[in-house]
């Protein structure tokens, strides 16, 4: 029952958070206004038909109003339409959701295996060659910006490959039900830049968190009831270490959404994070609105599940 | 022999017994670690070479006779139309409207530099004058502040920092300002905590004592005592700064061209890699190499000013095996002896 009144608490909360973030999204973009009406109208329209279309937009009413409209459709599941297609929001985003999807569940994959891979490797063989070349790994991926990784991926991986008649390695997104080895191809590389930068700072703070544990009074006892040097490492070792690797990944969720835009960019993707940008140099509230609202809810949900994780990893957590 | 000219004897004499054991400041010895730190010192020339480019940039380009933004439609482009690789003329070869690019590449650290160091300096100020107050004071001042750090943390502040770009109209102190709001918080946390622990020592107490006003209390006595972790921070918000300002820049809403950023001019240049590889590889190279420089630079002063701390890349480790470190490592930072008047 505590989980239970945890969860609730948790779930308020977490609907508190996403109604203040509507509001100040709401308020951000009236301070100042892109005049969507005079956009829209094109050069030399009329006064009478800019006030036309903002009429049409219902961009005439009071903010109050508008924000009321807003939150009646919301709660009905309907997100509002786009200034400029003038299609429903949700229709637009179930186009872009399938290339942005893929690129984030992929790259977070692979990032968390590879991150903690590498932190295990050379944590258990500290000092050694494995262990030099990730520290060294670590050191230039850190560094790295997704962008300058993406455009050398680019320019190393496919244009070299391209070169030898080998075309998988394409920008672009390709639909995975019309061919999922030609999808594979195309998000290897998007993969790699998402998630260069978090397996450097997850390797290291696995590494770390492994050393410190290993150091531990329960090890020592585990060692010697006689238990394999595996089990003692990963079944005993890894998952208290893994704990400080947890609360990160519920931080990092908003890196990886920033680091999808760039990605998306880099790699000509069409998802949400191209749209996004498209939406916000451009004004288009609604759609802006319902990106916003998604990413706070991915954020917020998955500080949920870390906290839940963190009781199943250390008994010694209680969910307050 | 007078009473002064025993005193001055005596003295000497001290000091002259002082000498022999040569007693160091905390700053001294992590001064003396971090000379002997072959890699932050290179990376210390590398920032210091990069800074001397950027100051005198247009000394340079006046020197090689070019401008940022002068297109050399006759030598610089093909007959084709196409950017020419590097040459005597065009170090770094010329870009798709027949630009210099190296010129274009050292009038891009201008622009890297002094975002990164200025809006480092704008958070550094607010985040310890913030922190100190709200881990001396604490109360409501404290508590926005832990709302703020979350919200903070947790949210894909790159999306904002578009928004506000594409309502304020994309401009470089509107970048200063993003990542100065976004970077101040996490700093003011640290400075927060070590405050809170370091006002209830004895000297603070013997501060309260006399009658230091907490403006002093806090100024003259925590803060060169919070001084080495906020130092440290403050070279990795750095480089991290650089790169968001390239990221804003890559994504058409930072520094918009005819002014070079690296992060404009990758943007450009990724249409042209197929045929022009030099157009990626050079603004690429000069914005890894500067963040490195300062993430190793950061990494090397971390390890000179509490050498108990792990590197983040650590090349050798001196952490003994065997040792478990138990509970958060409590870091005592180095106080510098001039204050304990």
């Amino acid at each position: 029952m505590d989980f239970l009144r945890f969860l609730t608490r948790r779930i308020i909360y977490g609907l508190i958070v996403l109604w203040l973030i509507s509001v100040a999204t709401f308020i951000l973009f009236f301070v100042a206004p892109p005049d969507v009406a005079r956009t829209l109208a094109g050069k030399g329209a009329t006064p009478q038909q800019v006030e036309g279309i903002r009429h049409r937009l219902g961009l005439d009413q009071p903010l109050i109003v508008q924000y009321f409209h807003y939150l009646n459709n919301l709660l009905h599941g309907n997100l509002g339409t786009s200034f400029y297609s003038g299609a429903p929001v949700t229709s637009m985003l179930k186009g872009d959701l399938p290339p942005t999807l893929s690129l984030i569940i992929g790259g977070a994959i692979l990032w968390i295996i590879a991150g903690i891979g590498f932190g295990v490797l050379s944590a258990t063989r500290a000092r050694s060659l494995i262990d030099r070349v990730t520290t060294t790994g670590v050191l230039v991926g850190y560094s790295m910006p997704t962008f300058v990784l993406g455009g050398l991926l680019l320019f190393v991986v496919f244009y070299q490959f391209s070169k030898a008649g080998i075309l998988w390695f394409q920008p672009g997104y390709y639909p995975f039900q019309e061919s999922p080895i030609t999808w594979l191809g195309r998000m290897i590389l998007p993969w790699i830049t998402l998630a260069t930068v978090q397996v450097a700072v997850y390797s290291r703070l696995t590494r770390g968190s492994l050393l410190d544990a290993l150091g531990e009074d329960y090890i020592r006892t585990a060692r010697s009831k006689g238990l394999s040097e595996r089990r003692v490492v990963y079944r005993h070792g890894l998952r208290a270490a893994l704990i400080p690797v947890t609360t990160q990944l519920g931080v990092d969720i908003a890196t990886l959404i920033s680091g999808a835009v760039v990605t998306e960019t880099v790699f000509n993707l069409g998802g949400v994070g191209q749209s996004t940008v498209q939406a916000v140099v451009r004004g288009d509230l609604f759609f802006i609105l319902a990106v916003v609202i998604l990413t706070a809810t991915a954020v917020v949900v998955a500080n949920i599940v870390v906290d839940v994780a963190y009781s199943f990893l250390d008994p010694r957590v209680r969910l307050t | 022999m007078s009473l002064t000219e025993v005193q001055t004897v005596g003295t000497s004499v001290e000091a002259a017994s002082v000498q022999s054991i040569a007693g160091r400041s905390p700053w001294q010895l992590a001064w003396r670690r971090l000379r002997s730190d072959k890699v932050a010192v290179a990376s210390g020339i590398v920032i210091l070479l990069l800074c001397l480019v950027a100051v005198f940039a247009p000394l340079i380009a006046d020197a090689t006779g070019k401008s940022y933004a002068e297109q050399f439609r006759d030598t610089g482009l093909t007959n084709q139309g196409l950017p020419v690789g590097p040459s005597g003329q065009f170090w770094f070869g010329t870009d798709d409207l027949g630009r210099d690019i190296f010129i274009r590449v050292i009038y891009g650290a201008r622009i890297s530099l002094f975002v990164g160091l200025s809006s480092t300096a704008i958070a550094v100020i607010a985040g310890v004058i913030v922190g100190l107050y709200a881990g001396y004071f604490g109360g409501a001042v404290d508590a926005v502040l832990a709302r703020f750090t979350d919200t903070v943390l947790a949210f894909p502040y790159l999306l904002l920092a578009i928004a506000l770009a594409a309502l304020f109209g994309p401009n470089l102190w509107m970048v200063i300002g993003v990542i100065a709001f976004f970077s101040w918080a996490a700093l003011s946390r640290i400075v927060r905590g070590q405050t809170l622990s370091l006002k209830e020592k004895e000297y603070v107490e013997a501060a309260r004592a006399i009658g230091s006003s907490p403006l002093r209390i806090m100024f003259i006595d925590i803060l060169p005592n919070v001084m080495a972790p906020v130092i440290v921070i403050a070279t990795l918000l750095v480089p991290s700064a650089i790169v968001f300002e390239a990221t804003l820049s890559f994504l058409g809403v930072g520094v918009v061209p005819p002014t070079p950023s690296w992060g404009n001019m990758i943007s450009d240049s990724l249409s042209w890699y197929t045929t022009s590889w030099w157009f990626l590889i050079f603004p690429s190279a000069a914005l890894l190499v500067t963040t490195l420089a300062f993430n190793l630079l950061g990494d090397g002063i971390r390890d000179a000013l509490d050498p108990q701390t792990e590197r983040i890349f650590a090349g050798r480790r001196r952490r003994k095996k065997s040792l478990p470190i138990e509970g958060p490592a409590l870091v005592e930072p180095p106080r510098p002896e001039v204050d304990e008047v």
